[in-house]
């Protein structure tokens, strides 16, 4: 379904992703993990033709994606980017209904179909009484919704999130992974996604991509990629592993980086 | 003209407000805005033919508009102050239209023909077709027009730095407009025995406007006003940030090029017309924000119809309250515009200006 082929691609001297090889299969969830700066969200940006690779190509569903033009891509793949502007003076429909640009011309109005999928991504995503408010008015969680309801009524097939649940609080993180679940699951779109939060990828995700310094470390699913060397390696850290039932999920212990190594080697001389 | 135009943009109004029983929280004011404009510039247009040297009362101007038994009478209202009325109407509209455009699109609410330099670089080359090239004069609203085009993509190339940003923008075409300004100065003084019939013109004002330039400057402005209503989607999707934009699958560099095309034609219409007049194009549409939110659906058409009104209400008052002296709309216009503009620098850190 969605297929990157040796990409590579240079941001700057200290930045660069490195022969980038996945596929994401239909109906998957896939999560990318990560420290900071390790290229997650270009990645999803690379997929998504908004940053073109050097090297190598994304293939969508079998077409070269730098074939394609903007609005045939986002008919079959829609991306939520990890800051918006919350300023808008729109209200909650008027933001959804954005999402249907893809499938309208130039001077194509929305219909009623339009408006039924629109209807259909604020049940979804439970906003029908929010539809007039305007979006300033709402809560984090709210608005993120909000926000996944536009990104889902062009009806992608792939959803890409870039952190969907930064910034907002435990109870609203839990909303927003379950919707995403939900997306999943009863419209089988597929979902690819970076997240900070590990236990939440292991336990919504049923795969694992973890980037350090722009290359894949680790592809697979949660049983095998949540391990104490991959923490070891990745992170710098050192953590214990639980498992609830077929779930597993960490607990950090200590950071065991940079940071430390420089305090250790101070009190040894 | 002006009902027509209400029309067009009033059939923009969102189908889905009017199917749902909840209402959208701003319709009230944007309807009563639009009654309050339509009102106002029938009120307007008629206290312009009243007002003047001569006073008029409703039936004489009544008179001079249906039959030409009074000659004097016919002349003064239908040769003098209804083309004037017209012209004045449709330069306000270009203005305020192309500023609420360039606000959009810069994402700047200082963006501002007048301020950025376009109307500048219109001007520059108006007034190289007056007075080194005089015989190619009625090329004038298309040389205004390239003028201002080039400026416009000029600052725009200049300001660009991944992405253009709000300050950068101004930044750069307050230099542009700087050295335009000089080169508008040299060029008057090397020209200096042409230079005063152009002077009336500079100082940026409609009196004596004939039919004839009625004519011209409708042919020219109002398809492009129409044009600038497709203007409205795009801004919609570009104010949702370049990013969103392009995921939506819109073409953001081609909407941005025809917007700013579409901004600097109307811009240069103006000054191919009325020289340079500011103001109207950055508070009109400030206004319009401030009474009716940031949605462009209603923003740029009610800029259209406040545009029209305030221009020809202070041409009016420029034309009749300092009489015996007929001043320039467009000195009026930036006696005020100045203080207005620094109380909107001034508010500029606690309203939201703009998204």
């Amino acid at each position: 379904m969605l297929l990157t082929k040796k990409v590579s691609f240079k941001h700057s001297e200290s930045f660069s992703l490195d022969n980038i090889d996945f596929e994401i299969t239909k109906g998957e969830i896939v999560s990318l993990i990560g420290p900071n700066g390790s290229g997650k969200s270009t990645m999803l940006r690379i997929v998504t033709n908004l940053l073109k690779p050097n090297e190598g190509a994304v293939l969508l569903d079998g077409d070269e994606i730098k074939n394609l033009s903007r609005q045939a891509i986002a008919k079959k793949l829609s991306m939520l980017p990890q800051v918006h502007n919350n300023e808008l003076d729109l209200t909650v429909r008027e933001l959804v209904s954005f999402g249907r640009n893809p499938h309208k011309g130039w001077f194509q109005k929305l219909d009623f179909e339009d408006e039924k999928i629109i209807d259909w991504a604020l049940e979804v995503t439970n906003l029908q009484s929010y539809e007039f408010r305007f979006l300033q008015s709402l809560s984090g969680g709210e608005r993120q919704r909000a926000w996944i309801a536009m990104a889902i009524a062009g009806r992608p097939n792939v959803l890409l999130l870039d952190e969907p649940t930064t910034f907002l609080d435990i109870a609203h993180q839990l909303e927003v992974m379950e919707l995403i679940q939900m997306l999943n699951d009863r419209f089988g779109m597929t979902i690819v996604m970076v997240l900070h939060d590990i236990n939440q990828a292991a336990a919504y995700s049923d795969r694992l991509i973890v980037l350090k310094n722009g290359c894949i470390e680790y592809d697979g699913n949660s049983q095998y990629v949540i391990c104490k060397e991959m923490f070891h390696d990745i992170f710098k850290i050192d953590v214990e592993i639980f498992n609830d039932g077929d779930r597993p999920f960490f607990k950090p212990i200590r950071n065991v980086g940079k940071l430390k190594e420089v305090e250790r080697e101070r009190v040894h001389s | 003209m002006m009902e027509r135009q209400s029309n067009v943009a009033e059939a923009q109004i969102d189908p889905t407000i009017s199917k749902e029983k909840r209402v959208h929280p701003y319709t009230k004011k944007r309807v009563s805005t639009y009654i309050f404009l339509v009102v106002a510039i029938v009120i307007v247009a008629l206290y312009s033919t009243i007002t003047g040297s001569v006073k008029l009362n409703l039936h004489e101007v009544w008179e001079g508009l249906t039959s030409s038994k009074d000659p004097m009478l016919h002349t003064i209202v239908w040769d003098l102050r209804l083309p004037r009325i017209i012209v004045g109407l449709i330069v306000g509209m270009c203005l305020a239209v192309s500023g609420s455009i360039m606000q959009g699109v810069m994402k700047n609410p200082l963006a501002d023909p007048g301020i950025i330099g376009v109307s500048a670089g219109a001007a520059l080359m108006a007034v190289i077709i007056m007075i080194v090239l005089p015989q190619y004069i009625l090329l004038l609203p298309i040389a205004a027009f390239t003028g201002g085009f080039v400026t416009a993509m000029l600052i725009y190339g200049l300001a660009w730095q991944n992405g253009s940003s709000p300050s950068r923008i101004i930044l750069v075409g307050v230099a542009v407009n700087s050295v335009i300004g000089a080169a508008m100065s040299a060029l008057m003084l090397l020209f200096s025995d042409r230079v005063q019939a152009v002077l009336p013109w500079m100082a940026g004002g409609i009196s004596g406007v004939t039919w004839d330039q009625a004519r011209m400057v409708s042919i020219y402005a109002l398809p492009a006003l129409v044009l600038s209503l497709f203007a409205i989607k795009h801004i919609k999707i570009l104010s949702l940030g370049d990013e969103v934009a392009k995921i939506l699958g819109h073409n953001v560099e081609r909407s941005r090029f025809f917007l700013i095309l579409i901004s600097t034609f109307l811009a240069g219409i103006a000054v191919s017309v009325s020289g340079l007049i500011g103001f109207i194009g950055l508070v009109i549409p400030h206004i319009m924000r401030m009474v009716v939110g940031n949605d462009y659906r209603y923003v740029l058409p009610l800029s259209a119809l406040g545009g029209g009104v305030f221009l020809v209400f202070a041409d009016t008052i420029a034309r009749s309250w300092f009489d015996p002296i007929e001043l320039p709309v467009g000195v009026l216009l930036s006696f005020l515009g100045g203080p207005f503009f620094l109380y909107i620098l001034n508010k500029g850190g606690k309203t939201r200006a703009f998204n």
